[in-house]
């Protein structure tokens, strides 16, 4: 172990000294940070009434990977007191807690994060470790057990969490990462893409000896790489129902990354993988702990008609660039309903799947830029969002989840459209 | 007189005779660096077409967007003009090199100025190559990002990368041939001054809303904008 201490390990001198003065532990709570102090300490007092209600004879330690913060978040992690939180919850933890809070970089990146939490987690030979978004402003002490005991308990390897949202929050996950994930890899998981998860020790040691490390992107989307990884491995996968998702307010320029970190990640995985989700047909459910999915229906205020002129206007304006992605017919068919009215507009399900299909085939073969494919995509997902929103517009619960339902099922039914595009191009 | 008329000839025969044998073997040479050089000149242009079409050329250069402008003017890919390009410059290399074993007068400056020039030529056309491919990325870039912006009209946005680029490259790759210098340099002065002044002009008239616009989003707090109800993606 000193020899790899020395030898191999990225992690500073510093960060090293203070794993060793803890020791091994039982349970690894990773929070990466960059400028969280507004909400940071309040989840680190909920980690310890979580540990404190559900872990009390476990040995755990709190591990802060830190993007170059510059409000105090690294101090308020590591100056929150235990005794702060027991008063409050009666009880008392037989085993000290400890938090340790590291600064990977000047400036925050996702990948390098969650390596050093894989990789104190591994040093520290921790038997279950969860990840924690340091902006989850409703998380509850719940949350830590419902993470970690499906692996503390049940030997599973990875803990996805489902969510109470509404109905139209997080159509990208909804109307392609999770159909298109569960379609070609057949493990349906909900939020493969997810700032919160539990892993055992085995996953955590099993994605951190992959080489893709320095591969350029900074660890976009390293979480869903994580999920694909378990999935592409073989790993138990499970997931365990958390309550209400945050509502974070994002603005029409939040969809390109969220399309990099998402859709990009999952097409360059889709290559490497390729071994193991063409040999896939249909699809399993995953194990859930509590409900499936939980779909709010009150009303909210959408700007439809913009997304339809976005999507219009990307159509018009994009045609040479969708000349190399797409094929004439699906292109043609694009054209022509761009140049429908608002209520005769319909981005059906199938020419949606075909889109999407052929801009991963074309990602694979590189046509233009990969990155300017990834940006190309986003008002045709808009497009997409538009019909979603006017079909499921006075739908009830189950009706949305009948309508997502029978998207994946089409993502599942051309799926060998996409390895025809795919074999033919190798 | 008859006799000296007779040995003049004789002399005269003689020295054309000596002419032609001190000739002769220098023609013979400069046909063998002839030959030679056509056989070197095909295998560097076989060796080449396999290198390029190894590194995917014709691929590059339609992203470059050059495919197309050689599509257009009926030319052969890329990588076929390109190989082709390299087969005549180095065969006739070659046959320059023969004719200067000739040892004529006058030419000699002429095909030492000739291969001066050619490294001169290769690095232009690199230069030339890679200023498309940029002018194509960045077009396409700026076009993806105005649309994805809801900028109004991405596409005059995305030609005016793409022209302010393949002008300045064009200025630098005629400067690098030495051809038209000065007339270059006070096209492209005169061009890009009367590129920038339209833009400023465009600038302050039709952007004051957009720059009154980004200033409010900027510096105004409170203000809410009719896009904030777009729904969070994830």
């Amino acid at each position: 172990m000193e020899t790899k201490l020395a030898e191999e390990t990225f992690l500073t001198d510093d960060f090293l000294r203070q794993l060793i003065n803890v020791g091994e532990v039982d349970i690894l709570v990773g929070l990466p940070t960059h400028n969280n102090a507004k909400t940071i300490g309040s989840i680190v007092h909920t980690i310890q009434s979580g540990i404190l209600q559900c872990f009390p004879r476990e040995r755990a330690v709190i591990i802060n990977a830190d993007g170059g913060s510059r409000d105090g978040s690294t101090e308020l992690v590591t100056g929150a007191s235990i005794d702060d939180v027991r008063p409050a919850s009666n009880l008392y933890a037989l085993r000290t807690l400890h938090a340790i809070s590291t600064q990977y970089a000047s400036s925050p990146a996702s990948g390098v994060a969650l390596r050093t939490i894989l990789a104190a987690a591994e040093l520290l030979r921790a038997k279950a470790c969860v990840v924690l978004s340091p902006e989850s402003a409703n998380i509850e002490p719940e949350w830590l057990a419902k993470l970690l005991h499906p692996v503390r308990r049940d030997g599973f390897d990875l803990v996805t969490p489902t969510y109470r949202r509404h109905k139209f929050e997080g159509l990208l996950i909804t109307n392609l990462l999770y159909p298109m994930v569960r379609a070609l890899y057949g493990v349906g998981i909900r939020e493969a893409y997810t700032p919160e998860f539990g892993f055992s020790s085995r996953l955590g040691s099993h994605f951190l000896a992959q080489n893709a490390w320095n591969d350029g992107t900074g660890g976009t989307g390293v979480e869903l790489r994580f999920a694909l990884a378990a999935i592409a491995g073989g790993y138990r996968i499970c997931q365990s129902f958390l309550g209400e998702k945050d509502h974070i307010e994002r603005h029409a320029a939040d969809l390109v990354p969220a399309l990099r970190q998402t859709v990009g990640t999952l097409f360059s995985a889709l290559e490497p993988d390729f071994p193991v989700w063409s040999t896939v047909a249909g699809s399993r459910p995953v194990p859930t702990t509590g409900a499936d999915q939980e779909v709010l229906l009150e009303p909210l205020r959408v700007n439809r008609k913009r997304l339809r002129e976005m999507f219009s206007t990307g159509v018009a304006e994009l045609e040479s660039v969708f000349e190399s992605i797409l094929s004439p017919s699906t292109l043609a068919e694009l054209q022509r309903i761009a140049r429908q009215g608002e209520e005769e507009f319909h981005y059906s399900g199938e020419l949606w799947v075909k889109t999407v299909y052929e801009f991963a085939a074309a990602y694979q073969r590189s046509v233009i830029s990969r990155d300017h494919i990834i940006q190309a995509l986003a008002p045709i997902f808009r497009g997409r969002a538009f019909t979603f929103l006017m079909e499921n517009r006075d739908a009830s619960a189950e009706d949305v989840e009948n309508n997502i339902e029978g998207l994946c099922l089409e993502f599942e039914r051309l799926k060998p459209y996409l390895l025809q595009m795919w074999k033919s191009r190798e | 007189m008859r006799e000296m008329i007779i040995s003049e000839l004789i002399q005269a025969l003689h020295d054309l005779a000596r002419g032609f044998a001190h000739f002769l073997p220098r023609l013979i040479v400069m046909l063998i660096l002839a030959f030679a050089g056509w056989v070197i000149a095909y295998v560097v242009k076989v060796v080449l077409r396999s290198i390029l079409k190894l590194i995917k050329f014709d691929k590059l250069s339609e992203n470059a967007g050059a495919s197309q402008l050689l599509t257009r003017a009926a030319l052969p890919s890329a990588t076929e003009l390109l190989t082709r390009f390299v087969f005549w410059v180095a065969w006739l290399g070659f046959i320059l090199l023969g004719v200067s074993v000739l040892g004529i007068l006058g030419l000699q400056e002429q095909i030492a100025r000739f291969f001066l020039f050619v490294p001169r030529l290769f690095v232009a056309m690199f230069i030339l190559f890679l200023g498309l491919l940029s002018a194509s990325f960045f077009s396409r870039a700026a076009l993806l990002a105005a649309v994805n912006a809801n900028v109004p009209s991405p596409r005059v946005l995305s030609l005016a990368v793409r022209s302010i680029i393949i002008v300045f490259v064009l200025s630098i790759v005629f400067e690098e041939l030495g051809l038209a210098e000065q007339t270059m340099l006070v096209a492209f002065g005169i061009a890009f001054g009367a590129l920038m002044f339209g833009l400023a002009i465009a600038f302050g008239m039709g952007g004051r809303g957009l720059a009154q616009r980004f200033l409010e989003k900027k510096f105004v707090r409170g203000k809410k904008e009719e896009n904030e109800d777009e729904l969070s993606p994830l």
